[in-house]
């Protein structure tokens, strides 16, 4: 089979910044100093005495060769498909860009008064406004600075809730219940707010165990779920209502991660489920840029009930239109970050939902959805797919198929680069063995879909008739498979001079 | 497409969705806008921060300071703003560079052992070093002075609160305005650190040397928290100092103001202590031909692996924003970033002068300071910084009593190397008018 690669990879050389450096050189230019010297308040023994030694000394054209040929090591959405399941990794638009740039937010002072800051608590609000109406929760925080800080704000509530409805007699409730396909983050986030954690099984059909989850909350020490929708399998839990019935009645609450909500927007809402609190990835669903790594942002959305609880301050909207902050909430959980979370992600995201409209909104979450069908329709015969229900935004298969001939999952990621792709988030979730877990987001249409598709049932073929060629992929890239191992046994996490 | 895999129409893409949970109506939030349009409206809204376009002198966790046009086309480039987590090192050697360049730059500044990818900010760094101390030493209370961040003491708050840590507050000095001596005198054999912010709040440099050696013979760590990263190019290292974990605000370095985020939060420490660190670590890897490149390690403390046991429960960090720091720190460089500090504090020192000269005007903490000053005025602060933005256009500095109810004419005031002599003078001119 011929197959026509999506990108191809150039490779220059290029020296860490401080094997480049030569005393003397710099690349930058501050006007004169126009104030006599003086000496200093600042006594001698609290002085740099070792002159910056090792940092860098470069010119400006040094600095943008050093990051442009850097730059050209890596892959990203504006050079194709990135397929990685649960991470959403759709376009991000550069209006939003220009938005996040004007002057009158990007040079505005975070301790800047109420009244001389009023269109950036707009921002904020109106964002708020459109993210209780996309879960159905109307109580929101903005400041988590990530999915994960959105998490331990959402289950610290949850806390905080049981421990004022139930007093001492709380300290009984603290366990919380996580599947076993949840991510990560989840139990780690759960532990930071004192829970132990008890892992609940999935069924045979990728499903919440519903018996499993009785049996659970029977002991009565249930503090909450942490429940993901889609779950990480990509698949509804249509059981979502009787879940929440479940663990309401065991006296706990439901935290939904909405790391998956790109397969919800516009079509259901948690609120409308039994969720009691929720976090969203803003750097997902809402298009703000992943920038190899952050900056997220990870709002917290709570039902009524549970607003009080909520990180302080509030942005609050008063009768005569102006906004302010709100300080005076005295059962919030306290302040989760300095400021008001990642704001310039928070213009990026309100950028998007305007831009798109509600009616653009339901239309991507269709298009997400219609995406990851195709690729699961179309990798059906070479692929095997543990799960035979409808996939929602995403799409589990697994290497049964190839492993007879020694091709693994990692192998068919790496092989897949040499196709021009970034690879489908790999061995996640960690109940499928070998999964491979695709999600194609809506920032693609039917020709590369099908580039790709095509692409992995060459692999498949290959996989039978030349597995070494898979076996030892990526070919054509700047370095092959680093020996990770030998990292992590002596590790170096810093240059230092010869 | 629909044909293609037998659905008559986009609504039986959600069969699996029960029909009593799915939204029967459009959602409620506006129709969409074009671009022109949309550019129009967030034009409008922030038009209506007078804040931003102000002559400022406020700092308290955030600083102006110059960015080298460069730093924004490096961050625009689609290759490293559009890239994900580097997972696949393969193809993702450019973030992951940037990430080893970035740990090397935090070491060599803060003059510690090891750093880690980035947190989310310097509060929640704070907050993540009080947890780590805790690990590592085993004991659960942390001593703070009043003249820390007050919001970063209350995410510390936030973050201890569940993990059985105390955390005890001692007063700072009313007369040096630092707290290093009050700090040293409140360990004991429970501590498990000393957390001290210098440059502090107030803008006091504390010293650093006398904690080390008083958290040392107590068995406890040394934690230094900075906000104002730009005192690195001047103030003796943290590590030089003894510091056992080192974390700051990275926002000075190259990134706007944005009315608070995203910023950056730097962690350092010593090497005994990598495998307790939170959060992302890049280190040195080799391929089988012998190439160098870089990966992510010691992934066994986080959260993907350990699960409930992890060091933090970080993922997505803050990427970007130390790509942003690192394209700043290597175009200043070695001398920029030490010019930089030197006019900041030059230049503090020449408001703070002028300013103690000024009728009714003093600056009531003695102890030794960067480029921020609290200045005690002749009338409430609040009303007096309303005044002189509203009819001057300056924002003279951050009124303390916003923090501190008992502090009602005192302020802050941040000078750095973007203000320049005229509006130093402007600034004097205004107070004393």
């Amino acid at each position: 089979m011929t197959i026509t690669k999506a990108t191809t990879h150039i490779s220059p050389n290029e020296q860490l910044i401080f094997e480049r450096s030569q005393t003397g050189r710099i690349g930058y230019r501050l006007p004169a100093l126009d104030v006599d010297e003086v000496e200093l308040s600042i006594p001698n023994e609290f002085r740099r005495d070792d002159d910056l030694e090792g940092m860098p000394e470069v010119s400006e054209v040094d600095v943008i060769r050093h990051f442009v040929r850097m730059s050209t090591w890596n892959y990203s959405i504006d050079l194709g498909m990135y397929p990685l399941g649960s991470c959403t990794m759709k376009y991000n638009s550069r209006l939003n860009e220009k938005v996040a740039r004007i002057a009158g937010f990007a040079n505005l002072h975070p301790l800047t008064e109420e009244h001389d800051a009023q269109g950036a608590l707009q921002v904020i609000y109106e964002l708020q406004q459109h993210l209780a109406e996309i879960t159905g929760l109307p109580g929101i925080s903005l400041q988590p600075a990530a999915g994960a800080h959105g998490e331990m704000t959402g289950i610290m509530i949850i806390r905080a809730f049981l421990d004022a409805r139930d007093g001492a007699a709380a300290s009984h409730r603290r366990t919380m219940l996580i599947p076993d396909s949840a991510h990560g983050t989840n139990p780690a986030s759960a532990h930071l707010s004192g829970f132990s954690v008890k892992t609940i099984r999935s069924t045979a059909e990728g499903l919440t165990d519903l018996d499993h989850l009785r049996e659970l909350c029977a002991h009565g020490e249930v503090a909450g779920l942490m429940l993901t929708n889609p779950n990480t399998l990509g698949l509804f839990e249509r059981n979502i209502k009787q879940i929440c019935e479940i663990v309401h009645e065991a006296g706990g609450l439901v935290y939904m991660d909405g790391a998956n909500m790109n397969a919800l927007v516009g079509i259901a809402r948690p609120g409308d489920m039994g969720v009691d609190v929720i976090h969203l990835n803003l750097h997902k669903t809402f298009s703000t840029p992943h920038g190899g790594g952050g900056p997220g942002s990870g709002p917290c959305c709570c039902t009524k009930e549970l607003e009080p609880y909520l990180p302080v301050p509030r942005i609050v909207k008063s009768s005569d239109s102006t906004y302010g902050l709100d300080y005076d909430q005295p059962k919030s959980i306290g302040r989760v970050k300095a400021f008001f979370g990642n704001y310039g992600m928070m213009l990026r995201a309100l950028s998007y939902t305007l831009t798109h409209g509600n009616d653009g909104l339901r239309e991507a979450t269709e298009a997400a959805v219609l995406n990851a069908r195709y690729v699961a329709a179309g990798l059906i015969e070479d692929y095997d797919k543990p799960f035979a229900g409808a996939p929602m935004h995403e799409v589990v298969f697994t290497d049964k198929k190839q492993t007879r001939k020694g091709v693994h999952t990692l192998d068919i990621a790496k092989r897949l680069i040499d196709y021009g792709f970034h690879p489908m988030t790999i061995y996640f979730p960690l109940i499928v063995q070998g999964a491979m877990l695709i999600e194609p987001t809506e920032s693609v249409g039917r020709q590369e879909l099908d580039q790709f598709i095509a692409a992995m049932k060459s692999i498949a073929v290959e996989a039978v008739e030349n597995p070494e060629l898979v076996l030892n992929a990526p070919h054509d890239t700047r370095v092959g498979r680093l020996d990770e191992a030998a990292a992590a046994r002596k590790p170096i996490l810093r240059w230092k001079p010869e | 497409m629909l044909e293609a895999m037998g659905l008559g129409s986009a609504e039986a893409l959600f069969d699996s969705i029960p029909g009593d949970l799915r939204l029967k109506r459009p959602l409620n939030t506006p129709a969409a806008l074009s671009e022109i349009e949309l550019l129009d409206r967030f034009e409008q809204m922030g038009a209506r921060n007078a804040g931003a376009g102000r002559i400022s002198f406020m700092g308290g966790g955030a600083y102006s300071h110059y960015i080298p046009t460069i730093v924004d086309h490096i961050l625009s480039r689609s290759e490293f703003f559009t890239a994900y987590t580097p997972y696949q090192p393969e193809i993702s050697q450019g973030t992951l560079q940037v990430i080893f360049e970035f740990q090397t730059l935090v070491c060599q500044l803060t003059g510690m052992e090891v750093a880690n990818a980035s947190m989310y900010d310097g509060s929640t760094a704070l907050a993540e070093a009080v947890l780590m101390a805790e690990r590592v030493t085993k004991r659960s209370k942390a001593v703070a002075s009043t003249a820390t961040h007050p919001q970063y003491l209350e995410v510390i708050n936030t973050y201890v609160q569940h993990a059985g840590i105390h955390l005890e507050l001692v007063p700072f000095d009313e007369k040096t305005g630092q707290s290093w001596q009050a700090l040293a005198g409140a360990i004991d054999d429970e501590t498990a650190a000393l957390v001290v912010q210098s440059p502090n709040f107030f803008g006091c440099v504390e010293d650093l040397s006398a904690l080390a050696d008083a958290a040392h013979a107590k068995g406890a760590l040394l934690i230094v928290a900075i906000t104002e990263a730009m005192s690195l190019g001047l103030l003796k290292s943290p590590g030089a100092c003894g510091a056992d974990i080192v974390v700051a605000e990275g926002q000075s370095f190259g990134v706007p103001l944005s009315f608070g985020g995203p910023y950056v939060g730097l962690f350092a420490t010593r090497e005994k202590y990598a495998r307790q660190i939170p959060g992302r670590l890049v280190g040195e890897a080799y391929d089988k031909k012998g190439r160098r490149g870089f990966v992510l390690t010691l992934a066994t403390r986080e959260q993907h692996i350990r699960r409930e046991k992890a060091t933090s429960n970080i993922c997505t960090n803050e990427g970007l924003i130390a790509l942003a720091a690192t394209v700043y720190l290597e175009t200043m460089g070695r001398r920029g970033v030490q010019e930089a500090a030197h006019q900041c504090a030059q230049k503090a020192a020449y408001a703070a002068r002028a300013i103690a000269k000024l009728n009714g005007y003093a600056i009531p903490f003695t102890g030794p300071y960067f480029n921020e000053f609290v200045v005690r005025g002749p009338g409430r602060a609040v009303e007096l910084l309303a005044r002189l933005g509203k009819e001057k256009g300056i924002d003279a500095g951050i009124a303390l009593s916003r923090f501190m109810p008992d502090r009602p004419n005192d302020f802050l005031v941040c000078v750095t190397e973007t203000n320049s002599r005229e509006q130093i003078d402007r600034l004097i001119q205004v107070l004393g008018s």
